[in-house]
Parts: structure tokens; sequence; C-alpha cells
């Protein structure tokens, strides 16, 4: 077959039956704060990773929610847990908590993995 | 009469607390690491020995930390610990004395009227029989209000007083019947006799008069001796343990060892040496503004003694070390928190009930597992070169005015300085050590340790106290580290900083990383001498308060947070002052939302008095800033 540059890109349907939401969940039962984010940005605007790389808590946020842990789990390990985040928030999220019980459920999920 | 069946429970008690106590002190001394078994040996042979038994007598048995807090709290443990003290004591010198020989075993002494029912009733006699008997009415006013605190706290002058657990119960209600069971028991047996001093002989006699003394008697010496025991044996495995352990405590800080950063005999000495006695339940300010109440140090030893789940209570702390100060005993409190913190989730099989008459290295929790670390991202590092370098710090970048403040002061000091981190730059990892994540903090701190090296300065100057805590103390740098407060104090003191006298009233907010984190207390607020008018209030030094904005409390909410703050800045702008100074951009920050009166940095404050220089010394540098601003 003749290559002409062309690629199908990949489907971007979030589907929640097959995404594995039991970070978010767990994050839920234990950070009730974690709803009342609003996904503003604030906290990835001021973030001190996200100074040096694309790294954005907004967007790890988004990706739990949805259950899309793949990026998530590497990502959220370049966090410094500065805390800068959470004095910014304007609905008062405790994000730096958000981050260590990500981390926390990722170490769980992998020892069940293996 | 030389024995009775009835001192059995007493005996078995005493000789298993007496070979528990030994064996546990060789197991702890085993588990030492070789430099403290070495600093404990020395200790042993020198003048920390002298040390330390002037300390147990003044705070193992005169509790005078505690009379100097509370003195009602303070009597109710001095009467029992030294009381007791003295009971035995004088106990075993009457039995020497008035007894058929000389060195008796140790329940003739305790039960020393039931074998001599005779005794005392002339000369001599009669008076050392009156002094048992005071001492036993000291005893008894102290447990009197022992009592009376389980039932009503604020007896003792305290708002909240300790929850216990089933043992606990059982070793207190064991430990309450101890001295009134000893003062039927004898009261009795005087009756009898017709003998006995002030509190024994007309106790004895009135009860004579319409009860059968001699009948009722045995059962109470009997109830005596069970107490005795039972409390004896379930001492290892409640907060009583600390009566032994205080000893080996004190005697261990006197030979200087210290808590460290990792699990070891030492902190299990301490957690040990707690007593519950709640002063720092009352001291901490998620109790008293926050209203959680449950994860107080109190709390978080005697959780680490039950080998329960820790780490929720661990990481719902402030860290701001009021505690800390406030322990009577001594604790290294905010350092054991730490440990926990680095500590692992504990598994499914971990607890036993055995294990709290034999923990050992093993049935400890491990350390976290290294997890991969991923700041590979971090930028190269090519600082300038220069004399001063200034660090300001994530908080600092979130309150610009204070960032501000220390460009005008730095380029008014005409100081060779470069701002290290003015494009954002990289955190110091102390809050990644709060999280008790020390190995992926050691990464940051490498960087910022290359960053420090290259630049060849040999001051460094941050704004942030939570910088300076971490630079100080886990930094190994060859630089000299002052907070900003103490850099301008310098620059004062040399001259090369004129400042003028603000008329404002100021009162100055001491921050906890910075106070009684790193024992700057007085830099600070000798500046603000300097440039206002510094007023004094309640809670000042060792004893200031937290703005509650800690970035060591991980699990708190946001509206506790601000109850904290508002609570702070209430009890600190009383008097209505100007300004209200601090020496920390968290501090600022959090007040700032939480008063209405004006907050701020001591670094803006000096800014506003700063006398402007005829000449700028950093007049180049400002010419480059200019020039960046054009091509923007």
């Amino acid at each position: 077959m003749e290559k002409f540059g062309f690629s199908i890109s990949k489907g971007r349907q979030i589907d929640y039956e097959a995404n594995d939401r039991r970070v978010a969940d767990f994050i839920y039962e234990r950070e009730p704060s974690f709803r009342l984010c609003i996904e503003c940005g604030g906290c990835s605007a001021t973030c001190t990773t996200g100074n040096l790389t694309k790294f954005s808590l907004r967007e790890i946020h988004i990706l739990i929610k949805r259950g899309e842990n793949d990026k998530v789990r590497e990502d959220i390990k370049k966090c410094m847990l500065c805390g800068k985040c959470t004095l910014v928030c304007p609905r008062g999220v405790n994000t730096r908590n958000i981050v260590m019980l990500a981390k926390q459920a990722f170490i769980k999920s992998d020892e069940y993995a293996v | 009469m030389q024995f009775d069946p009835f001192v059995i429970p007493f005996n078995i008690g005493l000789y298993f607390i007496l070979i528990y106590v030994v064996v546990r002190s060789i197991i702890w001394f085993r588990d030492l690491s070789r430099p403290d078994k070495l600093r404990l040996q020395r200790g042993f042979f020198g003048i920390a020995f002298v040390q330390s038994l002037k300390e147990i007598f003044l705070e193992s048995l005169i509790h005078r930390k505690i009379l100097k807090t509370n003195l009602r709290l303070g009597y109710m443990h001095m009467s029992l610990a030294f009381g007791w003290f003295l009971l035995i004591l004088f106990g075993t010198i009457e039995a020497d004395i008035f007894g058929a020989k000389h060195l008796n075993a140790p329940y003739k002494a305790i039960f020393f009227r039931f074998f001599n029912p005779e005794h005392g009733r002339i000369g001599f006699e009669a008076a050392y029989g009156f002094l048992m008997d005071l001492i036993l009415a000291f005893v008894l006013s102290g447990l009197f209000l022992a009592v009376s605190k389980r039932l009503w706290s604020g007896v003792v002058g305290m708002k909240k007083t300790t929850r216990l657990k089933t043992t606990d119960k059982i070793a207190l209600t064991s430990l309450w019947l101890i001295f009134p069971s000893r003062l039927l028991a004898e009261s009795f047996t005087c009756g009898a006799y017709n003998s006995g001093s002030f509190l024994t002989g007309s106790l004895g006699s009135w009860l004579a008069s319409f009860l059968p003394a001699q009948q009722l008697a045995y059962p109470f010496w009997c109830l005596y001796s069970l107490s005795l025991g039972t409390f004896f044996v379930l001492l290892p495995v409640t907060r009583y343990m600390h009566i032994p352990t205080e000893l080996f405590l004190i005697f261990m800080r006197n030979s200087g060892i210290r808590t460290g950063d990792k699990t070891g005999s030492f902190s299990e000495v301490e957690t040990y040496s707690c007593s519950s006695c709640g002063i720092c339940i009352d001291a901490c300010q998620l109790n008293f503004s926050a209203g959680i109440t449950n994860i107080q140090s109190a709390y978080l030893m005697k959780a680490i003694r039950n080998n329960d789940d820790v780490s929720e209570i661990a990481h719902n702390c402030l860290l701001c070390g009021r505690c800390d100060q406030k322990c009577p005993v001594g604790i290294e409190l905010s350092p054991i928190r730490m440990i926990q913190r680095r500590l692992d989730e504990p598994g499914n099989d971990f607890k036993n009930i055995y294990k709290g008459y034999f923990r050992t290295r093993q049935t400890t929790l491990q350390e976290k597992p290294i997890t991969s670390v991923n700041y590979d991202f971090l930028p190269g590092t090519n600082p300038e070169k220069a004399d001063v370098l200034f660090f300001a710090g994530c908080m600092t970048h979130l309150t610009p005015a204070i960032k501000n403040s220390m460009v005008k002061i730095l380029d008014a000091s005409g100081v060779n300085y470069s701002f290290i981190d003015e494009q954002g730059g990289v955190c110091c990892g102390r809050p990644l050590m709060l999280a008790g994540q020390d190995k992926e903090a050691r990464e940051l701190i490498n960087y910022n340790s290359q960053m420090i090296w290259k630049s060849g300065a040999h001051t460094l100057v941050t704004s942030c106290p939570i910088c300076y805590k971490v630079f100080k103390e886990s930094y190994y740098l060859d630089v000299e580290v002052l907070h900003h407060t103490e850099f301008i104090k310098k620059l004062v003191d040399e001259g090369t900083l004129k400042l003028n006298f603000l008329r404002k009233r100021v009162v100055y907010h001491a921050p906890c990383e910075l106070g009684r984190g790193s024992g700057v207390y007085d830099a600070p607020k000798e500046l603000l001498k300097h440039v206002s008018r510094l007023e004094k209030n309640k809670f000042e030094d060792e004893n200031s308060l937290c703005c509650g904005g800690s970035l060591a409390n991980m699990k708190i909410s946001s509206q506790k947070r601000n109850k904290i703050a508002q609570d702070a800045a209430a009890e600190l702008t009383k008097d209505y002052p100007d300004i209200l100074a601090t020496a920390c951009p968290l501090c600022k920050k959090t007040f700032s939302s939480a008063t209405d009166a004006h907050v701020a940095d001591i670094s803006e404050i000096v800014a506003e008095a700063l006398i402007e220089p005829g000449i700028k010394k950093n007049i180049i540098k400002q010419n480059s800033t200019i020039k960046e601003l054009v091509k923007i």
C-alpha cells in the first residue's frame, strides 16, 4: 500500500465502561474536596514543575476522573509537592493530598497487578 | 508472722516487672547504633550520670515542668509519683529499723502493718507512723484529684483529658485501688489492734466501733496485694510503662543521644516515656481551633505503642512544634512524627496482642520502598557568579510584594547578589520531606546544591522559613545560610542600610519553621524594633501560634485551615496594631485572607522604611533589566 503521509488519528472518545476509575474512587473516598475542582487551571498556572515541563495538575485531575491512568502514572511523579497549587486554588481543593493519594493508589494497584 | 499467701500476687507482679524492665533495657541497648552505645557508655561514667540523677529527681518525681505549666495537674502527678516513692522508701526503712531483722523481702515493707499490727503506739515508732500516714494522705489527695479529673477535666485546669483503651482502664482501676485499699487495710488492722497514727489510727478506731475490724482487714490486704500485682503485670502494655522508661530516657538524652530520622531504640524509648498527661492536647491548635481531637501527640504515641495504623494521625498535623515545646517529658514529638511519615503502611497481619509485650525490630514497620524518581526534566545549572545568592522560594513567588521588597533592599544595599530563582526555580525539597518522601527530596536538594556550589557564593539568603530550615539542616553546603530578616539585620548593623523610623504599631507573628523550627527569634524582633514600635502579645517566641497554612498538614480541609488562621489572627490583632508583621510568605498569605488587619512581611516594612541611597551601586544590573523589558 502506498504511504501518503496521512494517518488515522486515535479515537478520542472517553469510554467510562472500559476505563479504570478505581484511582478516582480511592481519592474521592479519602479526599472529598477532589469533587470541588472546577478545572480552572489555576494550579497549572502557578505550578513549579509546570514552569519547567508540560506537567499540568489540571490535566491530571481530569484524566484521573476519567479513569485514563496510564499517562498520570508516570506524570504524577514529577510533582514537587511545593504546595503553591493548594494556595491558589479558588475552591479550596487539597491538591497536595490528592497527589499523595494518587501516588499511593498507583503503588497499591501495581501491587495487585503483580 | 513471716509469710502469708495473700502477698503472692504482689510478689508475682513485682518480680515480673523487674525482670521485664531489665530484659527490655538490654534489648533497647542492643538495638542502639554503635556511636549511640559509645555515647551511653561514656555518659555512664561521666557527668551525664549525675545530671540524670538530678533530672530524674526533679522531673520524674517532683514533676517540675508540669508544675510550672499547670500547678494543680503538677500536684496530682507529684503526689502520686513522689508520694509513692516516699512511701516505698520510708516503708523500706521502717521495715528495716523496726522489723524482726534487717534486709527484708520487699513484701515485708509494703505490707509492714500486716506483719507488725502492734507497731507504732509510743515514742519514735509513733512519730514514724505519723510520717507514714502523712505520706499516705499526700498520695490520697493526688488520687482524689486524679479521680475527679477523669470525671471533670477542669478540676486540674485542663481543657481535655486523654481517652483510654481497655487495658489502660483496667490498669487505671488497679492503680486507683492501690492506695484506698492500703488505707482501709491498715485502718482495719490498726482498729483491731488499737494502734496507728492520725489517719489509719483514727479511721481504724472509728470503723472498728461498728464493724468487725479483725475479720475485714484480711480481704482488704488481699485487695491491696492483688491491685498492686495487676498493675505491675499490665504495666508494659499500658501508658504506665513510662514510669520505668522515663528514667532510661533521661539518661539516654543526657548522654547525648537524639531522635534522628529513623526508627530506633531511642524513638521507641521516647514513645514509651509518654505518660499521656495531655499537655500536648491543650497546646494543639488543631484541638482548640479546628476541633480535630484525635491526632495529638499523646494519641500518636499511644497508637505507635499499640501498633495501630498511624499514617492518618501522622499526616494530619501542622508540625508547628507547640507540643514539642510544652512536653514535660521532653519527648521530641515532631521528629517522631516525621519518622512515622516516612514509614510504609502496615499490612493486615501486623497487629498481635503479644507484640505489646515483645515489641522488637521485626514487628515495627519498615521504611517506604524507593519509588522511581522522575525529576530528569530539571534544567542545567549555570548560575551567575555572585557573593550573595537570593533564593526566594516557591511561596515568595506567590507573594510578589515580598519578592519586590527584597530586590529593592538588595539593590539598595549594594551587595553583589544574584537572584537564583528569579524565573521560578526549583522547590527546596522540604515539602516532599514533610510528606515523608525523603528520597525524592534528595534529588531536588542535589540539584539546588549544585546550583549554589557553582555560583561560588558565600552567603545564601532566603525569604521563606521553610526553605531556610531545609537549607540549614539537610543541605551540606559551604555557605552561610541566612533568613532575610537575619541578613537585613546584618546589613543594618554594618551600617550598609539606612532606615527611617516608621510611626507604626506592629505585632510580630513568629513563623513556626523560623522560630520553633530553627530557633531564630531575636533577629526579626530587633529589626522590627529598629523601624517601628513593636508591641508585645501573649503568644511570643516558643509560645507563638501557627497560622494554619503549614505545608506539613496533608489532610486538613481548607475551611479548618481558615478557622485556625482566623483564630490566630484574632488573638494577634486584639490591640488593633497598624501592621501584623511576619517573616514568612506562607504566613502572610494565610493571614491576609483571614483578617482585615494589614499583614506585611518584615522585608516590606523595611523596604518602606528604606532611605534611598544617593548613588545606585548596582546601576549596571538595573540597566540590563530595563533592556530586557524593551525587548519584550
